[in-house]
């Protein structure tokens, strides 16, 4: 990285939208953090730690920062996972690590695992010094990767550390996927995950850029390289099918955070409505509301109970302001030359649990700006038959992220459907310890 | 039955308003302090104490901080008082007019001379003292030129310079130990023999609380150096009450006692109390504090006298002396185990990695395994742990996204062994909550016999 910029020196943040997503959480400072880590009981095989899709060695870490070893604090997180500091800002904690704390059945606040882990990650990161974890010499074995979201990169950070070339191919022109892309402003700036992707580059990882892999590259990838990494996430969000999808004011929620985050979008107008009740469709939502928007509203085809996002986003979203339509269905888009109204038609719930559109029960809902959040789609047609997928989703052996060609292994959204930044860093992690010993074997014999 | 205590009482004939005395230290250094104290609630002081007048250095205090509450032992190199003994003196005299039921102690330190000793008695009992207390105990600087604990380490010192203050003192004479000698008995026994009419212990104990890892100079710090303290606060507490003990129990030793050192709140005091103490000094706490401490613990005793049905202090002083005893004299077929009430489990298994790593491995995690299994080793556990996939939960899809994290999962309880436990109580220790784990009485159907009678020769 030396002769080039770095990462985060290829983006500027710009002030509005530093200005309006600041830090939902802020940060501990050293004090707070050595009370807070002071109250952690230090539990046996600890709950927390079961319950991070990476086993971080939660007490490990806290006590270190009790002692004083915050760089000790910062390498056992590391260690367990390598997007140490995007985790603890972007991780559902309330329903993982935080969740299962014990003191929840003591009468007590749990501990303030995010918190702490992002006080760890960032006293490292601040120090300006290299990785503490280096390459492995070279073995002359070589892995492509492709994306360049968590997955990909916990992969290839494993693969570097036993010296196996770590080649990563990715589509847009900086690194991270729906890390760098895809969250929530105030939780994870886009600076933020870049900075921590720049520190994966003195392992040596090799990123190609604006390289979108398609069948053809990908049957030549598998030739030129010992194996292959599908680390590629999802693809675009689903359309409505409706009539006036195609209008101007019509959006999707992944362009939507990824323009505001890389300050492309700068406001939002007056009247928004974001059709999903996801997480995505939360953090639409709440951005919309940051970015200017009066009247936000989120148009779900249930009710509060069967949302799909955490119940704690859900709260978040009505501190924010965010209005809710529950059992409404979008029919109709209007407008002449630019989104002007939605039409939403009513949906009654059957004794069966299946929905029932009321067609003479329809509303119109008077909007500048659609955005639609109802969720991705799979990004595996360019696999062909190769390797054996099931509703879309490419098939896995758990524990090593092997597919069923031998030579591919697969993990994060592309294999899950879609979960936490933490879920593709623990398959990335586990396919890439796996692949370098299936590599090792293979080449024994 | 109702009953209404009083904390009123007496030490060695001195009328005491309530056993709470400042002990001799910075929040006793001045009258204006010492009426402030009195008006807290404080029903004595033992004035900082008075002798030549002494130049003190910069910094004087370093303290140990523990889990992130501060001071939990506080060091000092602070001398005795820098003022001039008249001044002192002078000021004495002012606050027993002012506070003529209040006791003031004059603690005292000067070269060893018996005609200085006299003057200093004279004069200090001239200004009204109540009794006087000579600092043999002083660890740092003083100890040094000759005095304090340089005195209270060699037992004839200590009885010559009491022989010299009994010569002329017509008020009590208290003689202050020092903890920092093998048997502090041995300057006890030298002060009763003297005829001293009563004690006080412990003060400071010999102390580096800690070295600035980054400078590599110890604290606390004058200009890179530093030099042994004395070491107090809530961390001498038990070393304090080990002595108390010792002195009261020895016959040779035992008179009236003041007792000191950790003493911060009521509890403590009464534990001085019940190991024969007829009053108790404070200054740590104080100093962390201020003076309004006294209020809870007043109040704090009071409820606790009416609550037992005592009335006055002297009803419950030194009920625990005779029960701290030889080991000899402990009873070898005393038997108790570990009980885990699993509904007041959180599941931290403290209480397992304890028993396995620090006692005698009998806590087992086997709950929900087919049988009981005693060979299961914390590594194979951990292991078996770090090889579970989790994956994070999502509200609609994944039913376990709305299990309770208020309930204990059953094979996070950990299971006592009984029949191999040693009913040495660590891990009810460990555990956070209270009444968790308890110790319980198991009947061997053995006689008692201690360890005496099992060697006695036979007759």
């Amino acid at each position: 990285m030396s002769e080039t910029k770095s990462f985060t020196q290829q983006v500027e943040t710009h002030s509005e939208i530093a200005a309006r997503f600041q830090d939902l959480h802020p940060p501990f400072d050293r004090q707070a953090a050595v009370t807070e880590s002071n109250r952690c009981l230090y539990c046996f095989d600890a709950p927390c730690t079961a319950a991070c899709p990476t086993h971080i060695d939660v007490p490990a870490f806290i006590k270190k920062i009790a002692s004083g070893n915050v760089m000790g604090s910062a390498r056992t997180i590391l260690d367990a996972n390598i997007l140490g500091a995007s985790c603890s800002r972007a991780c559902p904690v309330d329903v993982l690590c935080e969740g299962s704390c014990v003191m929840h059945r003591y009468n007590k606040q749990p501990i303030e695992i995010a918190k702490l882990q992002r006080f760890a990650m960032e006293s490292l990161y601040d120090k300006g010094i290299p990785h503490p974890f280096t390459a492995a010499p070279d073995t002359g074995l070589r892995v492509a990767l492709i994306g360049s979201g968590p997955a990909s990169l916990a992969c290839a950070a494993e693969l570097r550390r036993r010296g196996i070339a770590a080649t990563i191919y990715e589509a847009s022109p900086l690194p991270g996927g729906l890390n760098t892309y895809g969250i929530a402003e105030y939780k994870l700036p886009l600076a933020e995950s870049l900075r921590e992707i720049d520190m994966l580059s003195d392992l040596g990882v090799d990123f190609r850029f604006n390289t979108r892999v398609d069948a053809a590259m990908l049957a030549e990838l598998g030739n030129t390289h010992d194996a292959v990494f599908l680390g590629m996430g999802l693809g675009a969000i689903h359309k409505l099918g409706i009539p006036g999808e195609q209008l101007p004011g019509v959006t999707n929620a992944l362009d939507f955070i990824a323009g505001y985050k890389s300050g492309s979008i700068l406001t939002a107008p007056t009247r928004v409505a974001v059709i999903g009740a996801g997480n995505t469709a939360i953090d639409a939502a709440n951005a919309a509301v940051r970015l200017g928007a009066t009247e936000v509203y989120m148009v779900y085809r249930r009710g509060p109970e069967k949302m799909s996002a955490f119940a704690f986003e859900y709260e978040h979203a009505r501190q924010e302001g965010v209005n809710f339509l529950w059992y409404a269905q979008p029919s109709a888009i209007l407008g002449s030359t630019q989104v002007e109204s939605l039409t939403l038609t009513r949906l009654s719930v059957t004794e069966d649990d299946s929905l029932v559109p009321q067609r003479d029960d329809t509303f119109p809902l008077p909007v500048d700006l659609i955005i639609l959040a109802i969720g991705q789609a799979t990004h595996t047609s360019f696999l062909g038959d190769t390797i054996t997928l099931d509703r879309g989703r490419i098939l896995t052996d758990r524990a090593t992220g092997q597919t069923s060609n031998p030579k591919f292994f697969a993990g994060g959204d592309c294999t899950n459907g879609g979960r936490e930044v933490v879920d593709a860093v623990a398959d990335g992690k586990r396919s890439g310890i796996a692949m370098a010993a299936w590599l090792e074997a293979s080449h024994a014999q | 039955m109702p009953n209404n205590p009083t904390l009123e009482t007496t030490f060695c004939g001195i009328k005491c308003l309530n056993p709470f005395w400042l002990a001799s230290a910075p929040p006793a250094n001045c009258g204006e302090q010492v009426m402030r104290a009195f008006d807290a609630g404080w029903g004595g002081a033992v004035w900082k104490t008075i002798g030549e007048p002494i130049t003190n250095v910069s910094s004087r205090y370093s303290s140990i901080d523990w889990d992130g509450r501060r001071m939990m032992g506080l060091n000092n190199i602070e001398l005795i008082s820098d003022r001039p003994i008249d001044v002192n003196l002078a000021e004495i005299a002012e606050v027993k007019r002012r506070y003529p039921s209040n006791v003031v102690i004059a603690s005292l330190m000067v070269e060893s001379r018996r005609e200085t000793w006299h003057d200093i008695v004279q004069r200090a009992e001239d200004a009204g003292a109540d009794g006087l207390e000579l600092n043999f105990g002083c660890p740092h600087g003083m100890s040094e030129r000759g005095m304090g604990s340089a005195v209270g380490q060699v037992p004839e010192y200590a009885e010559r310079i009491t022989g010299w203050v009994k010569e002329r003192a017509r008020t009590p004479v208290i003689v202050k130990l020092t903890p920092n000698i093998t048997d502090i008995r041995a300057t006890a026994r030298a002060a009763k023999r003297a005829g001293a009419d009563a004690l006080s212990a412990i003060n400071t104990i010999n102390s580096i609380t800690g070295i600035d890892l980054d400078t590599l100079e110890p604290n606390p710090n004058v200009g890179g150096l530093s030099s042994h303290g004395g070491y107090c606060g809530p961390a001498v507490k038990p070393i304090a009450l080990n002595m108390v003990h010792q002195v009261m129990s020895d016959p040779l030793s035992a008179l009236p006692l003041s007792g000191i050192g950790g003493i911060g709140n009521w509890r403590d005091a009464v534990e001085f109390l019940l190991l024969g103490s007829s009053s108790v000094q404070v200054c740590t706490a104080v100093m962390h504090y201020g003076y309004r401490i006294v209020e809870d613990m007043a109040d704090g005793m009071l409820q606790w006298m009416a609550e037992k049905g005592y009335s006055t202090i002297d009803d419950f002083r030194g009920l625990s002396l005779p029960k701290v005893r030889e080991w000899k004299d402990l009873d070898l077929n005393y038997k108790i185990v570990a009980r885990i009430h699993e509904d007041l489990c959180i599941g931290c298994q403290l209480c397992y990695t304890a028993c396995w790593d620090g006692a005698h491995q009998c806590i087992h995690l086997d709950r929900t395994l087919p049988a009981p299994d005693i060979t299961r080793t914390p590594a194979q556990v951990t292991a078996e742990s770090s090889r579970r996939i989790a994956m994070t939960p999502i509200p609609k899809l994944d039913l376990t996204a709305t299990a309770s994290n208020t309930v204990t999962p059953l094979e996070r309880i950990p299971r006592v062994d009984e029949h191999h436990c040693v009913g040495c109580n660590l891990c009810s220790l460990v555990c956070p909550v209270d009444n968790c784990i308890t110790m319980e009485r198991v009947d061997t159907g053995l006689a008692p016999e201690t360890w005496a009678e099992r060697t006695a020769t036979p007759v």
